[in-house]
C-alpha cells in the first residue's frame, strides 16, 4: 500500500516537473540547434538554457512564460536587421545574452529586447551591443530591468534610439545599468511609480536619463557623466532625486539638471562636477533642493523667473565660476542655510551662520545672461569692480534675493 | 650695452624697491599655497595678483628708474657710446632685475610646495610665463612714457593713466560696446579686440585653463576653438611678444630723436 502510495506520489510529481518546469537545453549537436525549435517544443515554465554559440534567427517572439538563461553569453545576432526579442507573454525571464546587432530604422522603433504590454518580466544581466534600443518597455507593468551592459554605437541623434526606453509603463525597476553611446541613456514616458536606482549613463548624445509626463518616480544613486546635455526631467510631478552624481556635462547647451515644468520634487544630497550649468531651471515649481553638493561648475544654478517656492538649504557651492543666475528683478524662492565658498562675512556670536546675509548672484552673471560674449571679461578688474559696486548696493540684481543664514563651513 | 645691462642690474639689485618686490611675492605666494589646500583658489587669487600688480609695478618702477638715472644716462651720453645702447642697456638691465625678483618671488613657493609635478604644473608655468611678459611689456611702455615726457608729474601721471586704461578702462569700454552691439554676434571682433591689451591677453590665456566649465558655453566654445588650441596660443604669445617689441622701439626711435 505505503509503496504504492510512493509511486503514485512519483508519478504525480514527475508530470508536475515535467509540465511546469522542463528544462530545454539549446546547443550545436544537441536536441534543439535552433532557439526557435526550442521555443515551439516549449511549455509555460520551461526553462531554455542556451549555450555559447552565435544564433541568427530573425526575431523570437516569445509568446509564452518561460525563461531564456544564457550560458556564457551566448550570442544572438540580429546582422544589423530587425528587432531580437519580443516578448508578449507574462512572467518571462531573460537572462545572461549577448544581444547584438539591430539595424537601424527611421519608420520603427527595433529594439534588442522588446517587452509589449506584458506584466512580472524580468530582463537580467544581458549584455546588448549595438542596438538601435536596447531594452524597450511597451504598456508593462511590474517589470525589472536589472544588471544589463547597453553599449551603443550612436553617431548622430537622427539615427539612434534609447539605452533603455519606457513607454507607457508602471512600477517598473530600472537598476544597475550601464548605458553608453545611445541617444538618451534611459528614457521614460508616462512612466509612474517606477525606481531608477544605480545606473550609470555616460557618453549618451543627448540625455543621460529623460523624464516626460511621468509622476511619482524615484531616481537615486545614479551616475551620469559626459553626456550630451546631462539629465532632463520635463512635465512631470513628484519625481524624487537622491544621491546622483553628475559630472562632466560640459558643451555650448549642456546642464547636470534640466528642470522644466516639474512640480514637487525632492532633490537631495546630490553631486554636482563640472558641469557648464549644475540645474537649469524653467517653471519649475515647489522643489526642495537639500544637501547637494556643486562643485567647480560654470553656473552652479541657473534658474529663470518662471520658477516659484523652490527651498534651497544646506546646499554646498565650492569654486563655480558662478553660483547662481536668474533672468528676472524678482525672485519667490528660498535660499537659506547654504555654503558659498565666495562668502565673505564673519560670525561674531558663533552660531556657525554669518551675520551678513549673502548675495549669491554677482552683477556680471547678469550681464553675461543679457550678452553672452561679455563671458571674455570673467575675472578682469573691472569686472571685479562692477561687482563690488552692485554689492554694495544692489540695482540690478533681484534684492529680495540673499541667504540670510549663510553657512560659516561646508556642511561635510 | 651688455656693461651697461649689467650696471643697471647691480645698481638696482641694491635697491631697496627689488627687495620689497621679491618678498612680497614671496610672502602672498607662500601665503597663498600654505593657507589654502585648494590648488584652484590659488590660481585664482594669484591670477589676480600677476595681472593687477605686475603692470602697476613694472609701469611705476620703470618710470622712476628713468627719471633718477637720467643724470647718470646724460654722463654715459658724454662717452663715445651708442645712445640707443645706453638706454636699451638700462631697459634690459631694470626688466632683468624686475624678472628675476618675480620669478623668485613666486617661483621657490612654488618649488618649496611641491607644485611642479602635480596636474597644475602647467597652469602654474603658464601663470608665471605671463607675468613675466607682462613685466616686459610695462616696462617698456614706462619708458616710452618717461623719455617722451621731460615733467616728472606729467610722465607719471600718464603712467598711472596707461596703467589704468589697459587694465580698467579698456574692458570697461569692451563692456558698453558689447552691450550697444548686443544683437550682433561678436566673437571675432571681441578676439580681435582682446589681442590688443595684453592684460586681457594675459587673463583670457589663464583662464582658458581654469574657468573652462564656464567657457564651454557657446562664445566660450568659440574663444575655446581658437585660443585653446597650440595655433591659437601661439597666436597670443606672438601677440604678447608684439607687445613688448613694439614699445621698445618706440621709446628708442623717442631716444634718438631726442634733445639731452
Amino acid at each position: 500500500m505505503n509503496r504504492r502510495l510512493l509511486i503514485i506520489w512519483c508519478l504525480i510529481i514527475g508530470c508536475w516537473v515535467n509540465t511546469y518546469a522542463d528544462t530545454l537545453d539549446i546547443v550545436a549537436g544537441g536536441r534543439f540547434e535552433k532557439i526557435n525549435a526550442a521555443l515551439a517544443a516549449a511549455d509555460s515554465g520551461d526553462v531554455l538554457r542556451i549555450f555559447p554559440g552565435l544564433y541568427k534567427e530573425g526575431t523570437l517572439i516569445i509568446d509564452k512564460s518561460v525563461t531564456l538563461l544564457g550560458i556564457d553569453y551566448p550570442r544572438i545576432d540580429g546582422e544589423e536587421q530587425q528587432e531580437i526579442i519580443r516578448i508578449i507573454a507574462d512572467h518571462v525571464v531573460v537572462k545572461g545574452l549577448q544581444v547584438q546587432n539591430v539595424g537601424t530604422s527611421y519608420t520603427e522603433d527595433r529594439a534588442g529586447i522588446k517587452l509589449d504590454g506584458v506584466q512580472n518580466v524580468q530582463i537580467v544581466e544581458n549584455r546588448l551591443i549595438n542596438c538601435f534600443f536596447g531594452v524597450y518597455l511597451k504598456q508593462s507593468n511590474d517589470c525589472r530591468v536589472v544588471a544589463n551592459q547597453i553599449i551603443g554605437k550612436a553617431e548622430k541623434e537622427m539615427s539612434s534610439g534609447n539605452a533603455i526606453h519606457l513607454w507607457y509603463c508602471k512600477r517598473i525597476e530600472v537598476r544597475d545599468n550601464v548605458a553608453e553611446h545611445h541617444r538618451d541613456g534611459i528614457y521614460l514616458e508616462f512612466v509612474d511609480d517606477s525606481q531608477v536606482t544605480g545606473n550609470t549613463s555616460s557618453f549618451n548624445l543627448r540625455y543621460g536619463l529623460h523624464f516626460m509626463f511621468s509622476n511619482y518616480d524615484d531616481y537615486s544613486h545614479n551616475v551620469f557623466q559626459s553626456n550630451g546635455a546631462g539629465v532632463a526631467v520635463m512635465f512631470s510631478r513628484n519625481i524624487r532625486m537622491n544621491n546622483n552624481v553628475f559630472q562632466d556635462n560640459w558643451g555650448m547647451a549642456s546642464y547636470g539638471l534640466l528642470l522644466k515644468e516639474i512640480y514637487d520634487g525632492e532633490i537631495k544630497e546630490n553631486h554636482f562636477i563640472k558641469n557648464t550649468i549644475g540645474i537649469y531651471g524653467e517653471s519649475a515649481n515647489r522643489l526642495i533642493i537639500q544637501d547637494n553638493d556643486f562643485q567647480s561648475n560654470g553656473w552652479a544654478l541657473k534658474i529663470l523667473g518662471s520658477c516659484v517656492d523652490n527651498t534651497f538649504t544646506g546646499n554646498n557651492f565650492l569654486t563655480n565660476t558662478f553660483d547662481l543666475t536668474t533672468n528676472s528683478n524678482n525672485d519667490y524662492n528660498l535660499y537659506q542655510g547654504n555654503y558659498w565658498s565666495g562668502y565673505s562675512g564673519y560670525d561674531l556670536n558663533r552660531d556657525g551662520y554669518g551675520d551678513v546675509p549673502h548675495r549669491p548672484i554677482q552683477m556680471f552673471s547678469y550681464v553675461v545672461g543679457r550678452v553672452d560674449v561679455s563671458i571674455i571679461l570673467l575675472r578682469s578688474l573691472f569686472v571685479d569692480l562692477l561687482n563690488f559696486a552692485e554689492k554694495v548696493t544692489p540695482v540690478f540684481i533681484p534684492e529680495g534675493l540673499m541667504d540670510t543664514q549663510p553657512l560659516m563651513q561646508p556642511r561635510p | 650695452m651688455l656693461k651697461i645691462l649689467k650696471y643697471s642690474f647691480f645698481d638696482l639689485s641694491r635697491s631697496y624697491w627689488s627687495y620689497c618686490y621679491l618678498l612680497f611675492f614671496l610672502i602672498t605666494t607662500t601665503v597663498l599655497l600654505y593657507l589654502s589646500q585648494d590648488p584652484f583658489k590659488v590660481m585664482v587669487s594669484l591670477l589676480n595678483i600677476v595681472l593687477i600688480l605686475t603692470p602697476l609695478i613694472g609701469i611705476m618702477l620703470g618710470t622712476m628708474y628713468f627719471y633718477n638715472s637720467r643724470e647718470f644716462a646724460e654722463l654715459l651720453l658724454a662717452q663715445p657710446i651708442k645712445r640707443t645702447s645706453v638706454f636699451l642697456g638700462q631697459y634690459l638691465g631694470l626688466s632683468l632685475s624686475l624678472t628675476l625678483s618675480f620669478l623668485l618671488g613666486m617661483g621657490l613657493p612654488f618649488l618649496f610646495f611641491g607644485v611642479f609635478g602635480s596636474d597644475h604644473t602647467l597652469d602654474f608655468l603658464m601663470l608665471i610665463a605671463v607675468g613675466v611678459l607682462l613685466t616686459l611689456v610695462f616696462t617698456a611702455l614706462a619708458f616710452v612714457v618717461a623719455s617722451r615726457f621731460e615733467n616728472k608729474l606729467k610722465g607719471f601721471g600718464l603712467a598711472i593713466l596707461v596703467w589704468l586704461s589697459l587694465a580698467v578702462l579698456y574692458d570697461g569700454l569692451m563692456l558698453i560696446l558689447m552691450l550697444v552691439f548686443e544683437s550682433y554676434p561678436l566673437e571675432k571682433a571681441v578676439l580681435a579686440a582682446v589681442l590688443f591689451n595684453p592684460i586681457d591677453l594675459s587673463r583670457i590665456l589663464i583662464m582658458l585653463r581654469l574657468d573652462i566649465s564656464a567657457l564651454l558655453g557657446f562664445t566660450g566654445a568659440v574663444f575655446n576653438a581658437f585660443l585653446g588650441t597650440t595655433q591659437g596660443m601661439l597666436v597670443a604669445f606672438l601677440a604678447l611678444l608684439l607687445w613688448v617689441t613694439s614699445p621698445v622701439f618706440g621709446f628708442l626711435h623717442v631716444i634718438r630723436g631726442k634733445d639731452f
